[in-house]
């Protein structure tokens, strides 16, 4: 049997869910792949539905909203495509965001509706079924993204993309401006830091591990991983259990 | 608010919408399949929901059943959820508790030579619906008090036009001018086309009605400084005079107009013998044009790579103009260089005519070989003779764009709307809603959107002071339920961290005396991005709640993460 992608569309109420209305008023036919959940705003989207809805095993995630600047709610869908991209840096440490997309579709684009979700069914079919879906999933990429959208759920990160626009484009309460590239360099660091925190956490909650432990379970340098592990023990998300001969091994409070 | 507690009790009605659905996938099955689905006691396919008989089974669904959910499968939220929650609603069942399922717009139209998998997918977006319909909770619109007074920003032309209307009304209507004196543009302006009426006539005439209104009150040297609050309840100040004012509005209409450019740098301009068609008018007032030999030139700072657009009124006051010349001296050589001449309509295009007529010379040019002003002659070339002509001049005209004022921005930050790309202020919707904003209670009209002419920027007087008095003439206003919301018990969730109010494009949010976030419902729209940004996950988005979503995504997914 030929492997048919299973599709979630997030549609804007007044753009592109307008835009695929129209698509069927002019009877234009695209791959019946996508189901579509109907949001008032792209800038609705929280981050963790797009990581939900891969962990269910869904094959591919698509954001949909008004062209920059034709935003019915005047610049959700600016704050959509900041999210976006901050689930797609998390994504690309694992190779996984290819199959998420955002577009512009506005009520008057029925064709482009068509074309671009006719592009992404068929990218996601290049790509194959997801390592999520079926019965036997990908155990440790459910981790890395599981440990990611606890990341995506997080005050630091979602501090950081809220407060992005302001603090580039705008500025920030002293009347700075922050350079981008010197953002997206903090903002890079916060993204790999949260994410190695949230996956330390995630194998510490079923079990107690030593850092050597930890550093091989996630192929990541114990040094790295000892970092990490302080700053989560300083936070008090993490302490010792025991120590095995010299190791000290940690547990999830 | 209903009990929260209350087991859902879901009705499904599934449309064949005669044979738009029907033709395609089996309505029946998609009934039967539903009655499979969590939480769903009845369900029924019919030809036509929308009808009087589908209608019908909805009520009688809702009493035989006690029915407290009600979902409909068929065409598309966007043209029938009004008329279903309105349904539900006469039965007892809360609005927000009805929920719409797209089989036909977005299903059965798309894919009419996959029958299967449409029906596959029919069943889907059934359960997603059904999962989310589950989650519903009872909301109810907010119902806030109208102040039935208008506030008119811009004395000019349009700006008067509006006011005189809404007074006209019987509104209490300011009018705010930030000079001293009425009319804008019309002040300085010799004639008026289509029919050559003298600009001061009208200004007069005008000035005169607006004047004898008592409910008209005007306001001149007078700057709006701040506005607060909402459609119905804005909280206006106004300095005039030096003086502060407090003002309590319905509705706001921006009626700013536009500010003039002046050509710097452009074909020798020295406000001399090279002038713009505006100080030509001041010339022609004062009967203080002695030149012979004149020559206008189009388009000059616009459409261009810094001003893209066309001004629109520039090639009717160069006609205009060119005609009152030659009646003044027909001994007078008038000359016309353009781009494109733009004379829309029966009225316009006769200027055209009758310059043609009076021995008006007109000489296209490419913006590529622009015109060059010299100490006392142009050059031109002349694409169809294929070589550059020279053409003496004692008076050079340069018709220029109409400009974005500089405080637009201001002012659109004051009152929450957006500017476009030029700086003049952007309607909601081009079509659909040309005279709104996206911000409610708030109107536009005249050039302040685009340049317009004085004809246009009447009828758009009137056509804002008609929309503003939708709102004005009712004591209430009904605002839409589905806003976002920070619970009492989600208050202990919020850390204070202020990304909300920096989110919100409508300053729905503000912290109160004691540093608590606060949501100003009236002001939201429930676009929901703060429920998206917001850090520890307290606000929330009333009628696409995180569990709906949620709930929706597993009902596809198939399994909870």
């Amino acid at each position: 049997m030929t492997f048919e992608p299973k599709i979630l569309g997030f549609l804007c109420n007044w753009c592109s869910y307008a835009g695929a209305d129209l698509a069927g008023v002019s009877r234009i036919q695209y791959p019946p792949n996508m189901r579509v959940i109907r949001v008032m705003c792209s800038g609705r989207v929280d981050p963790v539905f797009i990581f939900k809805a891969l962990l269910t095993g869904i094959d591919g995630v698509f954001v949909l909203g008004c062209h920059p600047g034709d935003c019915h709610y005047l610049e959700g869908n600016y704050e959509a495509e900041k999210k976006f991209i901050m689930v797609q840096k998390f994504l690309k440490i694992v190779d996984f965001d290819k199959r998420i997309r955002l577009d512009w579709v506005s009520a008057s684009e029925g064709a482009r509706f068509a074309q671009v979700v006719t592009e992404f069914i068929e990218s996601i079919r290049e790509q194959g079924p997801s390592p999520l879906s079926g019965e036997n999933i990908d155990q440790e990429l459910f981790n890395n993204l599981k440990a990611m959208e606890n990341s995506v759920s997080s005050d630091r990160i979602r501090a950081l993309v809220g407060r992005q626009r302001r603090i580039t484009e705008v500025e920030n309460e002293y009347g700075e401006k922050v350079p981008i590239d010197e953002y997206n360099a903090i903002f890079d660091g916060a993204i790999h830091d949260e994410f190695v925190r949230q996956r330390i956490l995630l194998s510490l909650s079923t079990k107690v591990l030593s850092v050597k432990d930890l550093a091989a379970e996630l192929k990541l340098d114990p040094s790295e991983i000892l970092e990490n592990m302080l700053t989560l023990k300083s936070r008090g998300d993490i302490d010792y259990q025991s120590i095995d001969g010299n190791t000290p091994l940690y547990m999830r409070i | 608010m209903s009990d929260k507690e209350e087991e859902p009790r879901i009705g499904v009605f599934v449309c064949s919408c005669g044979s738009n659905i029907g033709g395609l996938i089996d309505v029946k099955a998609l009934a039967e399949y539903s009655k499979t689905l969590p939480n769903v006691v009845f369900t029924e396919d019919n030809l036509y929901t929308c009808s009087e008989t589908g209608l019908a089974q909805i009520k009688n669904g809702i009493k035989d059943h006690n029915l407290n959910r009600v979902i409909v499968a068929s065409c598309t939220p966007r043209t029938h959820e009004p008329l279903f929650r309105d349904c539900v609603k006469k039965e007892g069942v809360n609005e927000y508790l009805f929920n719409f399922v797209n089989i036909r717009d977005q299903n059965t139209w798309c894919h009419q030579k996959y029958p299967q998998e449409a029906f596959e997918k029919a069943k889907d977006l059934i359960r997603m619906g059904v999962a989310k319909a589950a989650k519903l909770e009872a909301l109810d619109n907010i119902i806030v008090d109208a102040t039935p007074t208008a506030l008119v920003i811009g004395g000019g032309v349009s700006g008067m036009t509006a006011a005189l209307s809404l007074a006209n009304q019987g509104f209490e209507t300011h009018l705010v001018e930030r000079e001293n004196e009425l009319g804008g543009r019309l002040k300085t302006l010799h004639k008026l086309f289509p029919n050559d009426q003298k600009a001061q006539l009208l200004l007069d005439n005008l000035k005169k009605n607006v004047g004898s209104k008592e409910n008209l009150k005007i306001h001149t040297s007078a700057q709006v400084k701040n506005i607060e609050g909402f459609v119905g309840n804005f909280e206006v100040s106004v300095e005039e005079n030096g003086n502060n004012i407090n003002l309590t509005i319905g509705v706001i209409l921006v009626a700013v107009g536009t500010s003039l450019f002046t050509p710097t740098g452009y074909f020798g301009y020295d406000g001399k013998i090279r002038i713009t068609q505006h100080e030509l008018e001041s010339k022609l007032n004062n009967n203080d044009v002695k030149a012979k030999d004149i020559v206008m030139i189009q388009c000059v700072g616009s459409r261009n790579d810094e001003r893209v657009y066309c001004s629109s009124v520039c090639c009717m006051t160069a006609l205009k103009n060119a005609l009152v010349l030659k009646e003044n001296n027909p001994k007078s050589n008038v000359s016309i260089l353009f781009r494109d001449l733009y004379t829309p309509g029966t009225h316009y295009e006769d200027y055209y005519r009758r310059a043609r007529e009076e021995g008006v010379v007109f000489i296209e040019y490419s913006p590529e070989k622009e015109p060059s002003v010299e100490e006392n002659q142009i050059k031109v070339y002349n694409q169809y003779l294929g070589e550059e002509l020279l053409i003496p001049y004692d008076l050079c005209v340069l018709s220029t764009p109409l400009v974005s004022n500089n405080d637009n921005k201001a002012l659109a930050q004051m009152i929450k709307v957006p500017l476009e790309e030029n700086g003049f202020f952007l309607e909601a919707h081009v079509k659909l809603r040309p005279m709104d904003f996206a911000t409610a209670g708030v109107f536009i009209c005249g050039s302040a959107k685009w340049p317009v002419d004085i004809t246009e920027s009447i009828s758009q007087g009137y056509a804002a002071a008609a929309r503003a008095s939708t709102i004005i003439s009712h004591d209430t206003i009904e605002v839409e339920g589905a806003t976002s919301f920070l619970p009492d018990y989600n208050k202990s969730l919020c850390t204070g961290c202020e990304v909300c109010i920096k989110v919100c494009p409508y300053n729905a949010i503000s912290k109160n005396e004691e540093d608590e976030i606060v949501i100003t419902q009236v002001l939201c729209k429930g676009c929901g991005v703060c429920g998206a940004t917001c850090t520890n996950h307290a606000i929330i988005i009333r009628h696409f709640t995180d569990q709906q979503i949620l709930s929706e995504i597993y009902a596809y997914g198939g399994k909870e993460v």
